[in-house]
């Protein structure tokens, strides 16, 4: 049975403020997939994940995307998130004063109500959480604190991951996730991603290194530079990139 | 656009400035000593109280009106205000059901029913009506406790010793040029005493409604908790919504004997004016406690999100020994309202401890003023004061302000003060709405997050309120 398209990009062009940063951007993902997205820096990564999100200041000047069939660049970024878009940040936001049990309660609710699902109340919702909580080695006491204030950087990292199980997306994006995080706290990380993988769910992984893929193993790796994918390969891709840096890629396509 | 999304969520709505029908019995417009007497006259008054509205008056045309502050408003005319409305009554009131139909549907319109079955099971409430209090619930219950609540009016009649021996102690009525003025033309208000030894069983309340045009409320307050007792207050407050500004200058005294504690919080809603800054009350209030006894304790707990303007700086007389002062406020400014607030603590006694924690909220072209004054005497050895001061900026439109004022008078005393101010960040909305939350509720969230430390000082049933009132204050078209 073929696979469902998750996400697909077409030929999209995006700038921030008046620089052009992606310059026809092609990509399809389908559902159960993980595709990681490589590339030197300042070659588009971070900015493809904010343009699907929604974020403003990141104009789509061309191109489109469509998102299990329908125009996602038309949703606002809360729609999309109700729609299973779901952005693992790489610098996650503090929230002073909202404890993380009642803002992950406040975002599972927008979702559940938009999908026409039961919304759960404080109780049952405790419950959920706490089991999500422990699918992904984050220690309870976390609930009851500020939204990422005062986490570490691998607290934080966690807390992200913690919200993905939480929101169960369609579609998730995660921005160098890696990020700031030792050997230890990677390690748990992509535990807990990996248990996020399923046959419905689409992953898109933009990472620098390749340190992460030796544990999170995609199905396809892409590489982005001048905001555009490059070259796309299995596995492999990504041993030869840590191999050889970003260079050959360069000098492959000016020989082109 | 982040900016554009704040600035349409500053478009709130009103949802109590409706006006009831109510026929009124008025004094005419303007003050004079005429009016003075009239009023006192109309609330059937003993000497000392006309006695002592007079000195006030003869000195408050003496007074000139205070410019320090923030605020800006064009002059008023005193002569234009109406000092006394009073809904009529048909004969004197016996119970809850006499009140004016009309009236009981205005509070039960604001979520108040002053029906003692309808209401929150653990609160007493007294309401007034412009000038004068309608109703006061519970009021055998708590007499059975040996609390007495009560309308000022009442208070004046049943106890004038009482009231005699503590009205204006704590703010003479020389103080200010508002509370100088209320003291010759306030109509009514709360009283409530509790007496030694005893824990009052009830959250106290009074709700405050100006509903006639063109009047000014001034209403006084009076709490007196002897040795060891305590009690918990609250004050809410609405008003139609009107073209034209009308004045509100109360005053509020406390009085707390040694080991005794009062707790005293404010939901001030009172009609902000239109998004374009017309209309609104204008809000003068004098609030201040004594201490007066060892380890006795008051604290203040305010969240003021109504008034065109606000003035008002609930404030702490320290002078028992080892006595507590303490003062948490929300303050929010959005559209063209002005808040100046804040507070002042006067240690006199040894060992004394305030804490202040002051959350501005400016959106629109709010200004939001804090205004503080520590003040230890040579005399309070041992003192303490923790000050913390943080401001919360909506848009590019608004400003907050910070006017912190410390006097230390001896050297075995500690004073600290924090500041910060911060931009609600588009990045933090951002963060929010990609979990799926609308930007009003994010707003509303973050907002919320900001102001959690001094609403986790209001009673719970009120702080429940209070987050609303937030979130509709903040609320609005978000397309």
């Amino acid at each position: 049975m073929a696979k469902n398209t998750v996400l697909k990009i077409d030929d999209l062009h995006a700038k921030v403020g008046d620089k052009p940063i992606l310059k026809g951007l092609s990509l399809e993902v389908k559902a159960g997939e993980v595709h990681a997205i490589m590339g030197p820096n300042g070659s588009g990564k971070s900015t493809m994940s904010y343009v699907l999100a929604g974020r403003d200041g990141y104009e789509v000047t061309g191109g489109s995307v469509s998102y299990l069939g329908k125009d996602l660049l038309a949703m606002a970024p809360e729609e999309r998130a109700r729609e299973g878009v779901f952005l693992a940040f790489q610098y996650p936001v503090e929230i002073p004063g909202v404890s993380n049990k009642y803002f992950l309660k406040a975002a599972y609710n927008a979702c559940a109500k938009h999908r026409g699902e039961p919304e759960l109340d404080a109780g049952p919702f405790l419950k959920f959480v706490k089991e999500k909580a422990k699918m992904v080695e984050m220690d309870p006491a976390f609930l009851n604190r500020s939204v990422n204030e005062g986490f570490s950087g691998g607290e934080k990292k966690r807390n992200e991951i913690l919200q993905m199980a939480v929101l169960e997306p369609k579609l998730a994006l995660l921005d160098e996730t890696d990020s700031g995080l030792d050997i230890d706290a990677l390690k748990i990380v992509s535990n807990g991603i990996n248990k996020l993988r399923c046959p419905e769910r689409a992953v898109v992984l933009v990472t620098h290194y390749q340190r992460l893929l030796d544990y999170i193993v995609p199905d396809f790796v892409h590489v982005l530079s001048g905001g555009r994918i490059v070259k796309s390969g299995g596995k492999e891709l990504a041993l030869q990139l840590e191999k050889e840096g970003y260079g050959w890629i360069d000098a492959e396509k000016a020989a082109a | 656009m982040a900016n554009q999304d704040v600035r349409d969520l500053a478009q709130k709505e009103y949802k109590y400035g409706f006006e009831s029908e109510v026929e009124a019995d008025q004094v005419p417009k303007g003050l004079n000593e005429d009016i003075v007497r009239l009023i006192s006259h109309k609330k059937e008054e003993p000497a000392f109280m006309l006695e002592w509205r007079l000195k006030a008056f003869r000195h408050w045309l003496t007074m000139k009106e205070p410019t320090w502050s923030e605020v800006r408003y064009p002059p008023i005319d005193y002569q234009g205000v109406i000092y006394y409305s009073a809904p009529k009554a048909k004969k004197k009131l016996g119970s809850m059901d006499e009140v004016d139909p009309e009236i009981r549907a205005t509070f039960e319109k604001l979520g108040i029913p002053l029906e003692e079955q309808k209401m929150l099971s653990n609160v007493a409430v007294d309401a007034v009506f412009d000038s004068v209090s309608v109703a006061t619930t519970f009021r055998k219950t708590l007499a059975e406790a040996g609390v007495i609540f009560c309308s000022f009016s009442d208070a004046v009649k049943e106890q004038p010793a009482l009231v005699e021996k503590y009205l204006g102690s704590v703010v003479p009525y020389t103080d200010n040029f508002f509370a100088t003025l209320n003291s010759a033309v306030f109509s009514d208000g709360s009283f409530c005493f509790v007496p030694k030894g005893v824990k009052c069983p009830m959250e106290l309340s009074t709700y405050f409604r100006i509903n006639a045009k063109d009047t000014g409320q001034f209403e006084r307050t009076l709490i007196v908790a002897e040795e060891g007792a305590e009690v918990s207050y609250l004050e809410g407050c609405t008003a139609p919504m009107r073209d034209e500004n009308q004045l509100h200058a109360a005053v509020v005294e406390l009085v707390a004997h040694a080991d005794a504690r009062i707790k005293y919080s404010t939901i001030q809603n009172w009609y902000p004016g239109d998004k374009n800054g017309k209309g609104g009350i204008y809000n003068f209030v004098t609030k201040r406690g004594k201490c007066a006894g060892a380890r006795s304790k008051i604290s203040w707990t305010q969240v003021e999100t109504g008034s065109s303007i606000t003035w008002k700086y609930p404030s702490c007389v320290l002078l028992g020994d080892d006595s507590v002062g303490e003062f948490y406020s929300v303050a929010l400014a959005n559209h063209y309202q002005q808040a100046d607030t804040g507070t002042k603590m006067i240690h006199i006694g040894r060992n004394t401890k305030s804490t202040i924690v002051s959350k501005g909220i400016s959106a629109g072209h709010g200004q939001n003023a804090y205004r503080g004054m520590v003040r230890i005497a040579k005399s309070a050895a041992g003192a303490r004061n923790h000050s913390q001061c943080d401001s919360l900026l909506l848009g590019d439109k608004c400003g907050a302000h910070t006017f912190p004022n410390l006097e230390v008078g001896n050297t075995s005393s500690t004073v600290e003060h924090e500041a910060s101010t911060s931009k609600i960040g588009e990045d933090q909305l951002f963060y929010l709405r990609q979990r799926g939350l609308s930007t009003e509720d994010a707003v509303g969230m973050i907002v919320n997050g900001f102001c959690k430390q001094v609403f986790n000082e209001l009673p719970l049933e009120f702080a429940v309120e209070a987050h609303k009132l937030m979130n509709i204050s903040l609320e609005g078209s978000v397309g």
